[in-house]
């Protein structure tokens, strides 16, 4: 019992915090879509850090890769190199986006795609594409919710009726709703910092008290090794040599992919400089560190015994196991906490990238081009909440398997917008019909390859990586579609620029792309910078 | 390379208008310091073992977990290098605009 009283103490904490939010660091002009959507871009080094961190590591995360770890053994272990490379490749490109961002006013990747190459079908993709992708993204932030409501014991087990069992469900996500209609990315901004700070003292104590428990370190690698050794399977403490490059591609693939999805972008165009954007560059690497840390416990639980003998086990519940096995009670109030909260910071974020995307580059875009920033407001606030409905309804009406293939697809498909974006930060080279046909033609073939893998769960996108044609190695399909995609997008540019195909009109300059708070190009930018 | 832009530094202020080239050292650098990380993660045969293992850590978890502060070292290298060339591109816009 101390643990759900532990567990709903800090859910009503960050619940009055989340309602508070607005009327942190308040600005001008409450109406326009920047103050609600971006929180008035005007957050410092520290703000974005914590809120970065917030929106990248999410519950499912939190969930997921122990359990990939747990499942897999050395090949889940991919998240620790992917997110070390994909600061060094952000910093290069991210700087870039904020400027053109800042000084156009843009507030999705698909405004700039649009301010870019003029073309509205490529900006509409875009922005479709990460719609897509974000909202299976927020469904998974429910079921890593759920993982930690199973362990506690809520919701009255199995033979339950579906409303008693997804009731506390219903709660959270009403009250998230809630204070994300009301304060917009202030919420999550402001939760950011109880959940980043229980996350790290979760994680620490794990992993010094859980080996303490468990006889160290060695001994856990050794049983380890003797379970994977003993079961035959795929599982082991080292990459195979023929899965080595599924390894290295999921890892470049997975990094490339993670600024290209909206509720990355968000967080990076909340902040107020652009030296803010590179300084959390060079510091967000604290939290890949965690997030290493956290895999090793997906060893902790199979050292641990969690789950043994009971077959088709689920490992997604391995970790909240671990923690309810392991720890005093109270404690595992506290790291069940963690991960709950942990699922409302990056669905808030999420759903407010989504609704920009369909304000700005939807409604606004296609129906109502007259729109006013108050409409904008008054339509993303609202899409806000339809969008988590959508989420909640598609983790309680569809199998759970669905939601998790979708996300695994998802970062198929966001890939498949970086040609258009990272190529437009650089050059205007490219043609944005070239673009269009490459997006297109990334987006057919990895959806066509991943359908085709079956795994033990489901029939269907069961897995990531397939052959990479012409090499002949396994490798993630997403970054093979990349490929794809960037091979159609150069080959139809060179013949649509040797035709003289006409081009849409570009509104931005060079200059733009270097530009700084405080530099001359911001004076006319379409909002002046909140006052703080 | 002091060789490559000569008495520069020693000439207060700088020539007005004088533009910077598009690569100079510092972006090269940083450059460098920013793929450093990133081939050592995709190059998964050179860690792929289990020995040494430290604490009864295998090799390849330890070594991995090490190149998260190292990545950031180079980060912020890349990032120290950017900021001075950024300042230099400043001053020389600046002055060109007088």
């Amino acid at each position: 019992m101390p643990a759900l009283v532990v567990f709903v103490l800090f859910f009503a904490l960050v619940t009055v915090m989340g309602f508070l939010a607005s009327r942190w660091r308040r600005a001008g002009d409450a109406a326009h879509l920047d103050e609600w959507g971006l929180g008035g871009r005007s957050f410092g080094t520290w703000v974005t850090w914590f809120l970065l961190g917030g929106d990248l590591y999410t519950a499912y995360t939190f969930v997921a890769v122990p359990a990939a770890v747990y499942a897999t053994g050395a090949a889940g272990f991919f998240a620790v190199p992917y997110t070390i490379i994909a600061y060094p490749l952000v910093f290069l490109f991210l700087p870039r986006l904020w400027s053109v961002s800042r000084v156009h006013g843009y507030v999705t990747p698909a405004d700039f795609v649009r301010g870019r190459y003029g073309s509205r079908p490529l900006s509409l993709v875009v922005a479709l594409t990460g719609i897509l992708a974000t909202m299976p993204y927020i469904a998974l932030q429910l079921v890593g919710i759920q993982a930690v409501l199973d362990v506690l014991g809520l919701g009255g087990g199995e033979n339950a009726n579906w409303f008693v069992k997804d009731l506390p469900l219903f709660l959270a996500f009403g009250v998230l709703a809630a204070y994300t209609y009301s304060s917009g990315l202030r919420a999550p901004a402001l939760i950011a910092f109880v959940k980043d700070a229980l996350v790290y003292i979760v994680i620490i104590v794990a992993v010094i008290y859980i080996p303490i428990r468990l006889g160290g370190y060695g001994h856990i690698f050794d049983t380890v090794g003797q379970k994977f050794g003993a079961s035959g399977g795929k599982a082991s403490l080292t990459v195979p040599d023929n899965a080595q490059w599924t390894y290295a591609t999921l890892g470049l693939g997975s990094a490339m992919a993670l600024f290209m999805y909206p509720h990355s972008v968000t967080g990076v165009l909340a902040s107020k400089s652009r030296k803010t954007v590179r300084r959390n560059m060079a510091i967000m690497p604290a939290y890949s560190l965690m997030l290493g840390l956290l895999a090793l416990l997906g060893f902790m639980a199979l050292a641990a015994g969690v789950g043994k003998g009971v077959k088709g086990y689920n490992a997604q519940l391995s970790v909240p196991q671990l923690f309810a096995d392991m720890f005093p009670d109270w404690f595992t109030g506290v790291a069940f906490a963690a991960i709950g909260i942990g699922a409302l910071v990056p669905a808030a974020i999420m759903s407010i990238a989504a609704a920009n995307l369909f304000t700005r580059n939807v409604y606004k875009e296609w129906f109502k081009p007259a729109a006013t920033p108050a409409d904008e407001t008054r339509i993303a606030k609202l899409v806000s909440l339809l969008v988590k409905v959508g989420a909640l309804v598609f983790v309680l009406g569809m199998d759970k398997q669905a939601a998790i293939n979708l996300q695994l697809l998802g970062g198929l498909w966001i890939l498949q917008t970086f040609v258009a974006i990272v190529g437009g930060l650089f050059t205007r080279w490219f043609h944005h019909w070239a673009l269009f046909a490459g997006w297109a033609a990334g987006m057919v073939y990895g959806t066509w390859k991943a359908y085709g893998i079956a795994s033990p769960k489901t029939k269907h996108f069961g897995g990531n990586a397939a052959e990479i044609p012409g090499i002949g190695e396994i490798g993630y399909i997403g970054l093979t579609a990349f490929a794809l995609n960037l091979v159609v997008a150069v080959a139809l540019t060179l013949v649509l620029r040797a035709v003289k195909a006409p081009d849409g009109p570009d509104e931005t300059k060079p200059s733009d792309y270097s530009a700084e708070a405080g530099d001359d190009e911001l004076k006319n930018a379409p909002e002046p910078v909140a006052a703080h | 390379m002091p060789s490559d832009r000569p008495l520069d530094e020693d000439v207060m202020p700088e020539p007005a208008g004088k533009p910077v080239p598009a690569v100079t050292p510092e972006r090269v650098l940083a450059g460098l310091a920013l793929l450093v990380p990133i081939v050592a993660m995709l190059w998964v045969s050179s860690y792929d073992k289990k020995d040494p293992a430290v604490a009864g850590m295998p090799f390849f978890y330890w070594y991995q977990l090490l190149w998260v502060p190292v990545s950031a070292v180079f980060t912020v290298a890349a990032y120290l290098l950017i900021t001075r060339d950024e300042k230099a591109r400043a001053a020389a816009a600046k002055g060109g605009a007088r």
